[in-house]
């Protein structure tokens, strides 16, 4: 019996083949490069051009240029893959025209590696098989199948050089059969996943395929899992080896403008299967069975949304992609949406049919120009080939998406603010309830969900809600983008399960804190979230634990704090935000956040009493409690938490006027002196407000009443004589 | 006394104004939604493309859309005095934005403020006397990756040091200068 | 559709109330009246003071009660010690942002902000820090803005949008530096604002007051009676409202003691302002029955509302051709004051100072429009005073209002027909204008009195009256939203109307921008305050003998002596007006 759908996709899917064939790229060498806004910013466009100028004079057509978007590994950027078939992928970091120019001539041309540049180091060892045994929940009880293979390895004599060993989250080849029975062995570059249940299958391998180079087939697995094509590419790099790639899974992989390739990965086919099903309770039940928390932070069970819209008797509905992402520091959203804007469409898709809505709106902050134009870009592929528009995949149903912008308010990411945006009206909230899925946009049911959550809906689709469930923890499924900053030595986008270590983030991924420093906090949430401190740090990260810890998950940002950040200073940064985003409709947000800030300009400045702390603590609560909505409910969050965790130093700043991080200028004491003062009279010459006092050759003295504190005697003294206490 | 049905009515004139002071493409984005359900809800659109066009939302403007689109002027200016993307004074020929979201924060923002202030002698939120630069801040651009930041037009640079800040300045500078050369040789 | 009843305790008294009932509403069957600011009950719901914040079992924030809707089982605490810290902690954070001139601000005495400062307890000041700073808008002719005291509330963009469609005023700006205003901040007089002052009506506090007259006619009172005469007409609203401001029950009816009052202040003359309402009808239902006859220019819309006359000619300029000619009542009377009085008093108008006493803001912009000023530049009205104004002139003075005695307003210029008491009620004046229309078509001495199909209160009434053989469609709306959906339902081209009677304020006159701000145990435009005032004009009117304004013998006598013909040449010149459209346009 044939379906419409399944035969709408089949014929996709050949189309897309035949335009990749055409393009005629297989066989060549692909020069990777990342077309993402940080990857922009780092100057890709100029290798790209770069690389371009090298193919047409080298007169070599067997070289292919390939788009993709971010992996995450920003700091690292522009980064650039260069792929020969049937050799290891290698990647360069911080790539410019000059090691462009080096790459060409020596790796292109006469396949000489240039370890030097390789991302992360990941070309210091050289290897011919990686082994990368996964250690996700199911998998992870057949460890001793690990340590047999490495203890059978080094008997054989097989050591480095030939054989890498790794570990990886999971690849999502597992399910409720092979849980306790089988692990599964991803082996680069052979691109094969293998499932192994005895020592007898380790043996297999190690004689057929690593010693004889061929690959097992009875224990190769048919289908192709969540995360195979980025590690193929990636898993030699350990910033990405204990991330495991849901949401991101084709971030890095995919030309985020071309739709064939999001069809050759994999693309629709969850769209497919959903619509071929002719049951959006289906899709719905698969959601809840998936665990799947919101991913804007609010953390409550996607598929419970779903079925609250879906059960309403009004049949106009619509859905929403919040694609806000105000939170300073966090910048996941717009990774997915520039580097796998077809995968966040067809979530859409899915949740609009599950749901039954006839209407979908893009809700983009204008700052984010890429992301716009690759959502524009999208949804035009997908309309031309009959994915949006009317009779969906031939299903019978047809559903539109159009882009909205947003302005710069960050309020607008709040539900009902997002909502009177899109109406056209200033964004403030709305008091809830009605909640947006029983009256939301135009006063007709409205499901807003934020861009991760839909990125991970293809992958719940293809591979279970089952699967995705036992990814995390017991309260939530799957894995949670986060945009890790601060003082950490490496900065990007980090995907890993829902209750992972926070430290596991932070040193394993993280690399450590920048300049080795101790690690004095770690702040998740964004605006609205609190402090993890240091001795916390192998708390799991989920939504409960985080709530409990007087923080929240947020939206995915996590800043990492030294001993060198003033936690008064941090919170005060924070309510600055807060204030100045606050959309002025309630009371205690407006008034509140401004008293507070200025309780906090008080005593940043030197001039606090101990009894600000009570009136803090007094205006904190009251927005707590009495605002309309989350941001003002939660602005508060960063001053409470600094409070109980960081209470010292803000009686610190109080009672003895000092901030030992000497982060808090107005506190902060210049002071020359005698012994290593020569009187040079350079301070002098350079103060702004001429507080300095001396002739030449002697020791130079401020004036402490008029000193402004801005720190240049400081800056411009060639002998330390200028202390800062 | 007779009442003849005199022509009261001020529209033609009023509408005739209104076109004469918003480019083409932006009458044809409000045609296109007139009659659609919900067209209010496109003034964010609108505003985008009036400020895309002549850099600000001028009152000549804003009053133009609210009488085409028909939608009340205080709701027009409501709207965008709200939305911190819009201005309302004219801009400089090139927006210099600094990024003082967390993570640019920690690594420094407010040191590559205060050099551009002093590069520049203006303020946030001001324009240099040439017109030539404006000076805004803005929230988090989503690159904290390469912290701390700052955006020139559309132009993403990071991470960016007092120093570099200053060469950046002077390459925009420079640019300009040529142009000029240029355009008076022509 | 049954109304499924829900059972809640608040503060440990259960309660059974229906669905869809919010927590306010519910606590107010107990008796409990939760502090409220933000909120009224003919606006949309806002939540946005949050003074009425209650502690609801279950949750960690509070809810605000006039936005929560109760659900069987629901716990409410309404007084509990969290809630009274929060409660007042909340107005003391808007007294932090608000000027402290309490003592000598016009709301003193009764202003809603001060009210729950009280009543919650602020004693003391702890969140003190920087103040919004914003100059006074005082030049409007109407209405007066002063941003500083303005707490944010919404209540006059709620008004101006929902029920005076309109759309003046929005907030402008975000977070502390919020600001509400017209489009750019401009003045009042320059925005697209109708004058109609429903913004100071609803505003808690003196961010809205209206153009204080008090001062020029102190001034106009203090000089010699040979220097100026100074007379004084008052409108049919005055007469049902004034007690409130002294503390008599609300629809008493204290027409003789606000005469004597008058007197007192010192006027030299006390004239009403129904005799122009009478003369009004005259014209108007002759203008009427001529437009009938001809079947042109249909329906005719009235014109004694300025407000309306503000929204024709900037929302329905095309309109215009519509619109009875007739001068409002107030303008009528002045204009006779000017002219016909000044003849027959042998005075130079010049010397004559004419004020007026309406519920209304916008006859204050109307005196100084210029089509009524005469040839020289003077206006025929010099000043108008609110309800609230002679009020506390009244008060000022001293006077004991109470306990005056009954006095009678001056002939001829102060017989009137209890049609022109009516007025002042919507529907009032299609009433009048029915009662003489019926007798001219009709032909018959005694006509229909009571059209009770023209009465109450709500937004739009419509009826199919059928005089003599001819069918007449007459539509009553007051609040212009309602306006405009009869505007554009009779512009459609469906139902043919013929006569359509248009008041600005939402309940009529007696609900104008200027009248008492209700006692503080009213809900400010609940609509009992209409129907209570209103009932006060009928009631005078059923008491009149004369209660057809084509048998008040003074306007008889008014058109033999001085004015010849309705709508004749001498009526059209004094009594009648033209308008224009008016820039910035409406949006509508």
């Amino acid at each position: 019996m044939s379906n419409p759908v399944t035969e709408f996709y089949q014929a996709l899917i050949a189309r897309a083949d035949q335009t990749l064939a055409e393009r005629g790229d297989a066989g060549k060498t692909v020069i990777q490069i990342g077309s993402a806004t940080c990857e922009h910013a780092a100057g890709s466009l100029d290798v790209m051009d770069e690389f371009l100028k090298h193919i047409q004079s080298s007169g070599r057509e067997d070289i292919a240029i390939h788009k993709t978007g971010c992996t995450g590994r920003c700091s690292k950027e522009p980064i650039v893959g260069v792929l020969t078939p049937g050799k290891p992928p290698v990647k360069y970091e911080r790539v410019n025209r000059e090691v462009v120019h080096k790459i060409f001539t020596n790796h292109i041309q006469k396949g000489i590696l240039l370890p030097e540049h390789a991302l992360d180091g990941s070309l210091e060892e050289e290897y011919q098989y990686e082994l990368i045994f996964c250690e996700g929940q199911r998998c992870g009880r057949l460890a001793n199948l690990k340590t047999y293979f490495e203890s059978k390895a080094k008997e054989a004599g097989i050591g480095r050089g030939v054989v890498k060993i790794d570990t990886h989250r999971c690849f999502g080849t597992c399910s409720g059969e092979t849980e306790g029975k089988a692990t599964h062995i991803l082996v680069r570059p052979s691109k094969v996943i293998y499932r192994v249940y005895t020592e007898k299958d380790i043996d297999e391998i190690l004689d057929q395929h690593i010693l004889a180079g061929k690959v097992v087939e009875r224990l190769a697995i048919k289908e192709k899992p969540v995360a195979q094509n980025f590690f193929d590419l990636y898993a030699d790099v350990k910033f990405f080896n204990a991330q495991n790639r849901v949401a991101m899974r084709n971030s890095g992989i995919v030309d985020p403008e071309s739709l064939e390739e999001y069809l050759k990965f994999g693309g629709f086919r969850a769209l497919a299967t959903s619509l071929s099903k002719s049951d959006p309770e289906w899709v719905i039940n698969e959601v809840l069975k998936a665990k799947l928390r919101g991913r804007g932070g609010g953390g409550f069970l996607t598929g419970k949304k779903w079925q609250f819209a879906a059960a309403n008797e009004e049949k106009t509905r619509y859905i929403v992609c919040n694609g806000d992402e105000g939170d300073p520091g966090a910048f996941m959203d717009r990774g997915m949406l520039e580097s796998d804007p077809f995968n966040i469409v067809e979530g859409m898709i899915i949740g609009a049919y599950a749901i039954g809505a006839c209407k979908g709106f893009y809700y983009i902050r204008a700052e984010y120009p890429l992301a716009i134009k690759r959502i524009e870009n999208a949804i035009r592929k997908c309309r031309e080939a009959g994915l949006l528009g009317e009779n969906v995949m031939g299903s019978g149903w047809s559903f539109d998406l159009e882009i909205r912008l947003g302005a710069g308010a960050f309020v607008c990411g709040e539900e009902t603010a997002l909502i009177r945006s899109i109406e056209g009206e200033r964004g403030q909230p709305k008091v809830r309830p009605p909640f947006p899925t029983t009256r939301g946009l135009w006063g007709k049911p409205t499901c807003i969900n934020n861009v991760e959550t839909f990125a991970n809906i293809s992958a719940i689709i293809n591979y279970g809600g089952d699967w995705f469930a036992q990814v995390g923890t017991q309260a939530s499924g799957g894995t949670k983008v986060f945009a890790l900053a601060g003082k950490v030595k490496h900065t990007g986008l980090v995907e890993v399960p829902l209750g992972t270590p926070l430290k596991e983030v932070v040193f394993t991924i993280g690399g450590g804190v920048l300049d080795d420093k101790a690690l004095k906090a770690i702040q998740t949430g964004g605006p609205a979230g609190g402090f993890i401190p240091a001795k916390w740090s192998d708390m799991e990260v989920d939504f409960d634990p985080l709530a409990k810890a007087g923080s929240i998950m947020g939206s995915g940002g996590m800043i990492v704090l030294s001993e060198e950040d003033c936690m008064v200073d941090i919170s005060k940064f924070y309510l600055t935000f807060t204030q100045e985003e606050s959309c002025g409709k309630c009371t205690p947000c407006r008034e509140g956040t401004t008293r507070m800030l200025e309780i906090l300009e008080k005593i940043t400045s030197g001039k606090g009493e101990l009894s600000d702390l009570d009136r803090l603590e007094r205006l904190a609560r009251l927005c707590q409690q009495t605002s309309l909505c989350g941001l003002g409910r939660a602005a508060p969050n960063p001053i409470l938490s600094s409070l109980k965790h960081f209470r010292e130093e803000y009686v610190e700043h109080i009672v003895d006027k000092k901030c030992s991080t000497k982060k808090c200028v107005a506190l902060i004491r210049y002071q020359i002196n005698p012994e290593t003062c020569i009187g040079c009279t350079v301070c002098a010459r350079n103060c702004p407000v001429e507080c300095i006092t001396g002739t030449r050759k002697e020791a130079h003295v401020i004036d402490q009443e008029r000193c402004v504190k801005c720190g240049q005697c400081f800056e411009v003294c060639r002998f330390d004589a200028v202390e800062r206490i | 006394m007779s009442h003849a049905i005199a022509n009261t009515d001020n529209w033609a004139e009023v509408k005739a104004a209104c076109e004469a002071v918003l480019p083409k493409h932006i009458l044809d984005f409000i045609e296109a939604n007139h009659g659609q359900a919900h067209s209010e809800s496109q003034l964010i659109a609108i505003l985008h493309l009036v400020q895309g066009h002549f850099g600000f939302l001028g009152q000549e403007q804003m009053h133009a859309v609210a009488q085409l689109a028909q939608i009340p002027l205080a709701k027009v200016t409501g709207v965008a005095t709200f939305y911190h993307y819009f201005r309302l004074q004219p801009r400089g020929k090139h927006i210099i934005n600094v990024c003082l979201g967390t993570a640019c924060y920690v690594k420094g923002a407010d040191k590559l403020s205060q050099r551009l202030m002093d590069e520049l002698g203006i303020q946030f939120g001001e324009t240099t006397k040439d017109g030539l630069f404006s000076l805004e801040s803005t929230r988090c651009l989503g690159t904290c990756g390469l912290a701390p930041v700052i955006m020139v037009d559309d132009q993403v640079y990071g991470p960016v040091s007092p120093a570099e800040a200053s060469l950046i300045v002077d390459k925009y500078l420079k640019k300009e200068k040529g142009a000029k050369a240029e355009a008076a040789k022509a | 559709m049954t109304d499924k009843m829900i059972n809640i305790t608040i503060d440990g008294e259960p309660l059974q109330v229906p669905a869809g009932t919010t927590v306010l509403k519910a606590a107010e069957k107990l008796g409990i009246n939760i502090p409220r600011l933000c909120y009224h009950p003919n606006l949309s719901i806002e939540g946005a003071c949050r003074v009425c914040v209650t502690q609801v079992k279950g949750f960690n924030h509070f809810l605000t009660a006039c936005s929560q809707e109760v659900w069987e089982g629901m716990d409410i605490q309404t007084n509990s010690p969290e809630i009274r810290q929060a409660r007042r902690d909340i107005v003391e954070l808007l007294l932090d942002n608000h000027p402290k001139d309490c003592q000598t601000c016009e709301r003193d005495g009764n202003c809603e902000l001060q009210k729950q400062a009280y009543r919650l307890g602020v004693r003391e000041r702890h969140f003190e820090g920087q103040r919004k700073r914003y100059p006074v808008e005082d030049s409007g002719k109407s209405v007066v803005r002063n941003p500083e005291k303005c707490i944010l509330c919404g209540r006059c963009v709620r008004v101006c949008a929902e029920v005076q469609g309109v759309n003046n005023l929005s907030q402008h700006g975000r977070g502390f530096h919020t600001v509400v205003g017209p489009a750019n901040l401009v003045n009042m007089d320059d925005s697209v604002c109708i004058q109609c002052g429903q913004c100071v009506a609803v505003c808690p506090t003196a961010a809205f007051l209206e153009q204080d007259h008090t001062e020029r006619v102190w001034e106009a009172l203090a000089l010699p009676r040979d220097v100026k005469h100074v007379v004084v007409h008052t409108a049919p609203a005055i007469r049902a409202t004034m007690g409130e401001m002294f503390g008599l029950p609300m629809g008493t009816p204290v027409t003789g003691k606000l005469v004597t009052a008058l007197r007192r202040l010192g006027f030299d003359a006390v004239f009403d302002t129904n005799f122009g309402a009478d003369l009004t009808i005259i014209e108007e239902a002759t203008e009427f029955l001529s437009r009938m006859e001809k079947g042109e220019n249909l329906p005719l819309l009235t014109s004694c509302s300025p407000g309306w006359v503000n929204f024709l000619e900037k929302f329905y300029p095309e309109l215009i051709p519509h619109t009875s000619t007739c001068k409002s009542p107030m303008q009528m009377m002045s204009t006779l004051l000017k002219t016909y009085y000044a003849e027959k008093k042998g005075l130079d108008p010049k010397d004559i100072y004419v004020v007026a006493i309406m519920p209304c803001v916008a006859k204050k912009f109307e005196a100084g429009r210029s089509e009524h000023t005469m040839a020289d530049g003077i206006p025929y009205t010099d000043a108008v005073l609110t309800t609230r104004e002679l009020g506390w002139m009244i008060k000022s003075y001293g006077i004991d209002f109470e306990a005056l005695p009954d006095g009678e307003f001056d002939r001829p210029l102060g017989v009137s027909s209890g049609a022109a008491d009516i007025f002042g009620a919507t529907g009032g004046v299609m009433e009048a204008a029915l009662r003489t229309a019926a007798v001219k078509l009709t032909g018959e001495e005694l006509g229909p009195l009571d059209f009770v199909e023209v009465r109450g209160v709500t937004g739009l009434k419509e009826a199919s009256l059928k005089i003599n053989g001819v069918e007449i469609n007459i539509a009553v709306s007051n609040g212009l939203t309602n306006a405009k959906h009869i505007l554009d339902a009779a512009t459609a081209g469906g139902k043919k109307y013929h006569l359509i009677e248009i008041m600005a304020c939402p309940g009529g006159c007696i609900m104008g921008g200027g009248q008492p701000y209700p006692p503080l145990d009213w809900d400010p435009m609940d609509p009992e305050i209409a129907r209570t005032r209103a009932k006060a004009l009928y009631d005078i009117d059923s008491h009149k003998q004369l209660r057809r304004s084509h048998e008040n013998p003074a306007i008889e006598h008014l058109y033999a002596e001085f004015l010849g013909q309705p709508n004749g040449e001498k009526a059209h010149e004094l009594l009648h007006t033209h308008y224009n459209a008016r820039m910035p346009r409406g949006i509508r």
